[in-house]
């Protein structure tokens, strides 16, 4: 984790230890926590990814819109549907964690059912999305029709790429939780879930801001 | 997400688990190193093709017409099939040779060994990287193979011409279309790749092993992998948009009002083509130093071990390392200055691009300083080593010329700069390539190489590379431009053409050196003598186990590391030679 980085600079290398695996955290701990640990790393350098992917198509978005005429970026009229989408996607998140403390509380079967309704939640914002595609489709919006309307669908496309993504882990620990199987182990991946959900979020907000401020 | 190592997986048994669909993060290094090398021999191949046209551009040659019926109708290449074969020269070279054997190959293979680690932290996801990668190449491959075979618009893909469709050239329909889609794939491989180097390094290092314990290779592949998991997000990214504006009608790079081929281009209005360049070159810039750095590594390991000294400013090498990821994101600029861009932007990338010299310049006076007062064994790993050194050095100063916006003006379409790009980040990066080899072949495949054909090789390649591509600028000097076909009719350039001859014959020999090497891999991989764990006396953590290693590479053992990488000729030590796993008795150098 970024603490024992900064750790092994400042404080130089860790004494020699000789009890092998585990044990600590004071520089290069490949112990007990470390698969743990991994994932999280691996989350965060995955949203740094998309981070960055999606700050390449912000600024193309922005020198685009900089470039065009009036007749050239014609500002398009979202579907307002958007904003039941919003409120669906945040829903998912708040009950998401709602599910996440009851696991913590020891409290299963509120887990379960939180975690479900979360997952559907994630799902009801794909059909939305969709249903907000359908309708810019019937009122004559495609993705060539002018660099406003390529860029919405390019980036709600992207973004609800990494949501498929997202509501696959929701329906595994969903799936793993009603079999009975989430055992330790899984608390990583209920945690790394999360964390990925509520990125999609924050990523969600930002591009509302986009579309209504800048598109 | 993948399950971590730790989640220990079992050694394989079956052939297709064990060699194919492999966990194992050694066999997906050697698949990725033979995936290079399978695409080096496509690349060179092009090359030669490419030299032999430029001396011969009306010489008919039977199999040419057989190979390329309509382009080389005759026998005779058209430019349209020139362009074509530069293209994938360079698209192969660069993605599947220059990014993947350094980084994903030796990366893969000897990473987790040097950290202390049991594998890589997501072997599945490692396994899908791989297979990710040999569809991105068998799509790129399949380029040639299509409806006006495959693309011209070079390995940097510019719009107009990369986006507006099959009206621009032969090769700009369907091959072009699966350009896009191989370099997408080939992202999404290189995202994968860069995640599970980066956990790895950061959470899978054994009892002992701080960051500051890590050999030079190792920060090397952090490096580049954080560069990697930024570019290729962004390449990634761009490459959506150049597919949209050649599938779905959008104006993302196309601008109106262009006539192709004495056709109105209607459908397209309002892109940008400078903003795919500026997009392509925030990920193209990175992917030298993507090309170059493991390069890097190899040799500071490599110099180290040979010279039998401790390398020289460790911190030092590891800060050059770090500034110089960081700056790589702030000059891709200097590949625009002849785009039309505001003399003060330019101003800016250029001293910039000044300061990425200060680093390298770090770099270049710690191997000296490495080397000072060594005992030097000139193995033909350290052969190629310090060649990697002499190209670093040849292609880096040719480079603060390039990075002068008034010098840049002139030099930027002729031959100085592919002699330029050739030196740096093409032999430099693959004579880095070849030292890993020569000094890991036999940690990875149990046997040592021939020493006597490596050396044969070494100085037949290193003087080859330098008379194919020193003469590059001179001509470039001369203002011969680059990426044409055919130049024997242009009258100021005819007193070149002799210089070209040579460069083309200097090819030819330099290729059918590489034929000793390719003898002595496979030779040496089934008849060479058996290796010992640690036949160069190293410190590093891979040499304290068996050649090559077992499934979980240390058997069980967890190792503890007790001091740096490079504890060469300690004063009082009783070899001259510490390894990292070696308890106290002698103070150590921290």
């Amino acid at each position: 984790m970024p603490a024992s980085l900064t750790h092994d600079i400042l404080h130089g290398p860790p004494p020699p230890i000789d009890t092998g695996w585990g044990g600590g955290d004071d520089g290069g701990g490949a112990g007990r926590g470390a698969s743990r640990a991994a994932s999280f790393t691996g989350l965060f350098v995955l949203l740094a990814a998309s981070t960055m992917a999606f700050a390449a198509l912000t600024s193309a978005f922005v020198v685009r819109r900089g470039l065009s005429d009036m007749d050239d970026w014609v500002a398009v009229h979202y579907p307002p549907i958007l904003f039941l989408n919003t409120a669906i996607l945040l829903g998912s998140s708040f009950v998401l964690d709602l599910s996440r403390r009851a696991l913590k509380a020891g409290d299963r079967s509120k887990f379960n059912s939180y975690w479900s309704a979360a997952t559907a939640l994630g799902v009801l914002f794909l059909v939305g999305q969709a249903a907000a595609w359908y309708q810019l489709k019937q009122a004559g919006v495609f993705i060539s029709t002018n660099p406003a309307s390529s860029f919405f669908y390019v980036l709600t496309a992207a973004h609800a790429f990494h949501l498929i993504g997202g509501v696959a882990a929701l329906v595994y620990v969903d799936v793993q939780a009603l079999r009975l199987r989430l055992g330790p182990a899984k608390r990583t991946a209920i945690d790394v879930t999360a964390i990925f959900w509520h990125f999609l979020d924050g990523l969600w907000l930002y591009l509302m801001v986009l579309f209504y401020v800048w598109g | 997400m993948s399950s971590p190592a730790h989640a220990a997986h079992h050694a394989p048994q079956s052939f297709v688990r064990k060699y194919l669909f492999s966990l194992d993060h050694k066999v997906i290094g050697i698949q990725y190193y033979l995936l290079g090398l399978f695409s080096v021999l496509i690349g060179v191949s092009l090359s030669l093709l490419m030299r032999f046209h430029m001396v011969n551009p009306n010489v008919s040659v039977a199999w040419l017409g057989k190979l390329w019926p309509t382009a080389a109708a005759g026998g005779v290449m058209t430019p349209e099939l020139y362009l074509s074969l530069m293209t994938m020269h360079g698209t192969i070279m660069v993605f599947f040779v220059l990014t993947t054997v350094p980084q994903s190959g030796f990366g893969n293979y000897i990473l987790p060994i040097q950290i202390g680690a049991e594998d890589m932290a997501f072997p599945v996801l490692n396994m899908m990287s791989f297979w990710t990668t040999f569809l991105a190449l068998v799509v790129m491959v399949a380029a040639f193979f299509v409806q006006g075979g495959a693309p011209l618009s070079g390995w940097t893909a510019y719009p107009p011409l990369s986006g507006a469709g099959p009206l621009t050239g032969p090769g700009e329909g369907l091959g072009q279309t699966l350009w896009i889609v191989s370099i997408a794939i080939f992202c999404g491989a290189s995202l994968m790749g860069a995640i599970n180097f980066i956990a790895t390094i950061v959470d899978l290092r054994c009892k002992g092993m701080s960051l500051m314990r890590m050999p030079l290779t190792c920060w090397t592949w952090l490096v580049t992998a954080i560069l990697g998991l930024l570019g290729f997000a962004v390449l990634l990214a761009a490459g959506v948009l150049l597919i949209l504006d050649r599938l779905a009608g959008t104006s993302f790079f196309l601008p109106g009002g262009m006539m192709i081929n004495d056709h109105i281009i209607a459908n397209h209005k309002g892109g940008s083509p400078l903003l795919w360049q500026h997009l392509f070159w925030f990920f193209g810039h990175p992917e030298v130093y993507i090309a170059i750095l493991p390069g890097m590594g190899v040799a500071s390991q490599l110099l180290s071990t040979f010279s039998r000294k401790p390398i020289f400013g460790y911190k030092a090498m590891v800060y050059a390392i770090l500034s110089i990821g960081f700056l790589g994101f702030l000059v891709w600029g200097h590949h625009m200055f002849m785009s039309g861009m505001n003399p003060y932007s330019a101003m800016a990338f250029a001293t910039l691009t000044m300061c990425i010299g200060v680093p390298s310049a770090i770099k270049t006076f710690n191997w000296i300083g490495t080397l000072w007062g060594g005992k030097i064994h000139f193995t033909t790993a350290m052969l190629f080593a310090l060649g990697f050194v002499s190209l670093f050095v040849t292609g880096g100063v040719s480079g603060i010329f390039l990075g002068q916006p008034a010098l840049d003006l002139y030099f930027h379409d002729t031959y100085f700069v592919v002699g330029h790009f050739h030196m740096i980040m093409g032999v430099a990066a693959i004579f880095g390539m070849f030292a890993g080899t020569f000094y890991w072949f036999p940690k990875m495949f149990g046997r040592m190489m021939n020493e006597t054909l490596g050396k044969i090789h070494f100085y037949l390649t290193f003087i080859g590379v330098y008379c194919i591509f020193t003469p590059m600028h001179m001509v470039g000097i001369a203002g011969n431009p680059r990426r044409y076909a055919d130049f024997t009719n242009v009258e100021y350039l005819a007193k070149l053409i002799p210089v070209h001859q040579f460069m083309t014959y200097a090819a030819y020999f330099t290729a059918a050196a590489q034929l000793i090497f390719l003898f002595n891999l496979v030779w040496s991989w089934t008849k060479g003598p058996k290796a010992s764990a640690n036949p160069w006396n190293c410190t590093t953590l891979e040499w304290t186990v068996p050649s090559p290693p077992p499934h979980d590479n240390f058997g069980g053992v967890h190792p503890v590391v007790y001091r740096g990488a490079y504890e060469y000729s300690v004063p009082g030590a009783p070899r001259d030679f510490i390894m990292q796993t070696e308890p106290l008795p002698v103070p150590s150098g921290d």
